[in-house]
């Protein structure tokens, strides 16, 4: 199984090799046999016997996160659909795409793609999905931005990575907190843990965590705003990814996590919810927009709410409905795409308001899109899958229990059926529309681009193929029912549940009153669609999740700019007035926080008049400092308070010290008397009476703190000196009778090795600063 | 007397700051200079200022509470250096900045836009 999600990953890295030999041989002719061999080899293992395989290689055992691959009936429906319509996707791209395209590139990520998708479907580890999550999400990056020169492909490609990136970071939240309760990182030894899980005070978060990721990658409501504008990306990727696979990972997430949550109400109450608005909106949606691939994205957007809304019904027959609708799906929404593909390849324009009356030109064209839009619409006639999964869905909905259940949950139940109905007489509408919009009325050929004709055959063979899994699962639902949709059900389900038979006509039932219901609806709005243009328009008007993204986007940008603006002024001096006051009130608080302040009054030294006095001079010297404004004057008073610490030093016993300072602070007095000569004069410079009264507050609060750690530090010793041992040990080890001197250069040596390097290197660079003048002249 | 010799780094202390946080370079070298200061009285403090002997070993007096506490002046010692350094490094840098720029400003040095 590991080779299946490996070898395209490995391959790819050859694509850029085999695309040298394009302008010879199409690159996609290579790449078509990977998928297809895939697909043969998972083709194996369909089949009324199934049974659920189990792989394991190692990759960071210490930390539970291992290559687990896990094959059971959703699995295994997810991994045909994925390579089955990958290898009908990239043979139809071989003929869509010129030799003039990037095609190493595009491959590459295709590859990329798929590989990615098959690992999130076959993984047991939740780290390692959560790892293949994250590369759809870059490899759907790349391919929609693929005409990176489009800023519209930019655009849309940024959007797709935020919303879904956002997503999958907070399923990856809920990743973390279910491997923490569990103590494990498989997926089927948390199903069955799922009590703990259920128990658990984490269990709201961990749903909601869960439920973004997948709402955001499914592209339900209100995160569906990526999916029209990824429509951008080569018409081969939307049909891959953008119906068929990548947004179908958010249903197979949920599906795959049901087993654990499906008692619990509240996945019920949010799954089902959002599913019926995303299935409501997405159909009224899809009728106002006039590109093809605009409707047919906001198709996939409520034909995913529906799906979505069955796996939250959670009842046996609605997850089978959904289990078979995800096939149904990926069947007529890729041909569609296809379909649209093949109209704006051939006539030169999407845009259905200049399309029409193509019939006669593309016949064949015109019956796959017939079979796939009928189907689509759910029409009950007996050689259409969707008629099946949709009737299915009517059925499901009306037999929503209510038992035990919130007043709140039971009020759904009421209303699900009604709005079912309601979205569905959309979809009806955006079908016909798309239908009889290009291929029904008076052609416009003037309006055209290109002459229209229909397609190479090369390129009709894959939507061709898909229409006959449309019209063979219609004719024959029972051939997919047994083999691997009823495995597929019961691995959401978690059991094994009741087999059931699909029937064309069941008699006349509810949910067939609802399908004709929605036909007769749907046509008398069809015909009646020009007079409703006004409405469509008017609702929801100028009020769109799209604009709220983009002011939502904007706003972050340029909020943030602000904010770093008002503190990033460029002027130092602010920089350290913030360090200090975040420093002070940090170091205060901890200080007061803690009891750090104490001041014991014994344990210290006589107070004797001369050094008072020369404290006094200091401290006099040093507010001088401040309203000096000679440079003269301002040099000498500081000198005043290095020699009166280098006084200091000789009172308190300290000799080497006080030559030092006093040989030091002459040199330095020297070399700032060198320096001003080139300084300009002292001024008063103007300063607002708020900033210099900040500088105050500022300045005398690192005082006060520095004398309260003083005392602070004085009044309470922990232990005593280490000066004894220096003390004893001085002669006799050291051979020295000047304490400090063999500290320095014997017991702390180092010190002085680095001390020497920092002068030398103070030396060199002040050399350089003095010597080194050739920026004018080099520039 | 360790109580007064602390309020007097801290005095330092303030005036440092006060300096830094000024618009014209002299001053804020100043400031680093009391900084220093203030920073070396506040290590000698932290040693004791009781009145005993240099540390000087004189023979035939091994009691180590006749001497004052070694390191801390050890450790003023290398500070001592490093700051001269420092400073005199600072000084020849303003004179480079001045002449370069022709300001002494921190209003006025302050890059361009954006940089």
């Amino acid at each position: 199984m590991i080779f299946t999600v490996l070898i395209p990953l490995l391959l790819a890295c050859f694509v850029p090799l085999i695309s040298k030999l394009k302008d010879k041989i199409h690159t996609g002719i290579f790449i078509f046999f990977i998928p297809f061999v895939i697909f043969l080899y998972y083709i194996q293992f369909v089949g009324s016997d199934f049974t659920t395989m189990k792989q394991t290689i190692n990759w960071i055992p210490s930390l539970g996160v291992n290559f687990n691959f896990y094959l059971d009936g959703l699995s295994l429906l997810f991994v045909l659909l994925i390579s089955g319509i990958g290898a009908l996707v990239v043979l139809y791209s071989i003929y869509y795409l010129g030799k003039d395209e990037r095609l190493g590139h595009f491959y590459v990520y295709l590859l990329m793609f798929m590989a990615a998708m098959l690992g999130v479907v076959l993984s047991d580890n939740i780290y390692v999905l959560y790892t293949f999550w994250e590369l759809t999400s870059i490899s759907s990056f790349l391919l929609i931005g693929y005409w990176h020169f489009n800023e519209r492909s930019r655009y849309g490609a940024l959007k797709s990575m935020l919303i879904t990136v956002f997503g999958g970071l907070s399923m990856f939240g809920a990743f973390i907190l279910l491997s923490v309760i569990t103590d494990t990182t498989s997926i089927q030894s948390m199903i069955e843990q799922k009590d703990i899980i259920l128990n658990s005070t984490y269990l709201p978060f961990i749903l909601v965590l869960l439920l973004l990721g997948a709402f955001t990658k499914s592209a339900q409501f209100p995160f569906h705003i990526w999916l029209p504008d990824a429509m951008e990306a080569p018409t081969p990727v939307s049909a891959y990814l953008h119906s068929a696979t990548m947004v179908k990972a958010g249903l197979f997430l949920v599906a795959r996590f049901s087993p654990i949550f499906s008692s619990y109400e509240w996945f019920f109450i949010i799954v089902s919810i959002v599913g019926i608005i995303t299935l409501c909106w997405g159909s009224y949606m899809a009728v106002r927009q006039t590109d093809l691939k605009a409707i047919l994205a906001f198709s996939t957007i409520s034909q995913l709410g529906m799906i979505m809304a069955m796996l939250g019904f959670g009842t046996d027959l609605a997850i089978y409905a959904a289990v078979f609708h995800i096939l149904n799906h990926a069947t007529f929404k890729g041909s569609l795409f296809m379909v649209a593909g093949i109209v704006d390849h051939e006539t030169g324009t999407r845009d259905i308001r200049k399309l029409g009356g193509l019939l006669t030109f593309m016949p064949m064209t015109a019956t796959l899109a017939l079979f796939g839009t009928f189907s689509m619409a759910g029409i009950p006639l007996p050689f259409l899958n969707g008629f099946y999964s949709k009737e299915l869905f009517f059925d499901s909905s009306i037999h929503l229990t209510s038992n035990g259940l919130s007043s709140f949950a039971e009020f759904l139940v009421q209303v699900i059926p009604y709005l079912a109905v309601f979205g569905s007489i959309f979809t009806f509408v955006y079908s016909m529309y798309f239908f009889f919009g290009v291929f029904g009325g008076k052609n416009q050929l003037s309006l055209l681009p290109k002459k229209p004709h229909e397609a190479p055959i090369g390129m009709l063979i894959s939507p061709i193929i898909l229409v006959l899994g449309v019209i063979v699962i219609g004719l024959f639902p029972n051939l997919v029912n047994g083999t691997f949709l009823a495995h597929a059900a019961d691995a959401v389900k978690g059991t094994v549940a009741e087999e059931l038979h699909i029937l064309f006509w069941h008699g006349w039932k509810t949910p067939l009153i609802m399908s004709l219901t929605v036909v007769g609806i749907g046509i008398v709005l069809t015909l009646t669609r020009k007079k409703w243009a006004g409405v469509y328009r008017f609702i929801p008007g100028k009020l769109s999740l799209f604009k709220l993204y983009d002011i939502v986007l904007e706003k972050l940008n340029s909020v943030s700019k602000g904010i770093t603006k008002q503190y990033m002024t460029g002027s130092l001096r602010l920089y350290v007035a913030i360090i200090l006051g975040v420093t002070l009130t940090l170091t205060f608080i901890t200080m007061f926080a803690t009891g750090g302040v104490t001041i014991q009054f014994d344990n210290l030294a006589d107070v004797r008049v001369i050094e008072v006095s020369v404290v006094f001079i200091m401290i006099v010297a040093a507010i001088g400092t401040i309203f000096a404004r000679n440079n003269v004057a301002i040099i000498l008073i500081a000198g005043v308070v290095g020699y009166g610490v280098a006084v200091l030093f000789v009172i308190y016993r300290a000799p080497d010290l006080a030559l030092t300072q006093l040989v030091i602070e002459t040199v330095s007095v020297v070399l700032f008397l060198l320096c001003f000569y080139h300084m300009p004069k002292l001024r008063k410079r103007d300063e607002t009476k708020s900033s210099k009264s900040i500088n105050i507050i500022i300045s005398v609060g690192f005082g006060a703190l520095m004398t309260i750690i003083g005392i602070s530090a004085h009044s309470s010793k922990w232990f005593d000196s280490i000066a004894d041992y220096f003390i004893e040990t001085s002669y006799k080890l050291g051979g020295g009778h000047n304490i400090v001197n063999v500290i320095l250069v014997d017991m702390r040596g180092f010190d002085t090795l680095f001390e020497i390097t920092v002068l030398g290197i103070a030396a060199l660079a002040i050399f350089s600063l003095v010597k080194l003048k050739k920026n004018k002249e080099a520039e | 007397m360790e109580i007064i010799i602390s309020i007097l780094a801290g005095i330092l202390f303030a005036t440092a700051i006060y300096n830094l946080l000024q618009k014209q370079i002299l001053r804020i070298i100043i400031g680093t200079v009391l900084l220093s200061h203030g920073a070396h009285l506040f290590i000698l403090t932290m040693g004791g200022l009781k009145d005993r002997k240099p540390p000087i070993l004189i023979d035939g007096i091994h009691e180590i509470e006749k001497y004052v506490d070694p390191l801390p002046q050890a450790l003023i010692l290398t500070s001592i250096v490093i700051s001269f350094g420092i400073t005199s490094l600072l000084l020849v840098l303003t004179y480079r900045t001045i002449n370069e720029n022709k300001t002494d400003d921190m209003a006025q040095l302050r890059g361009e836009e954006n940089e």
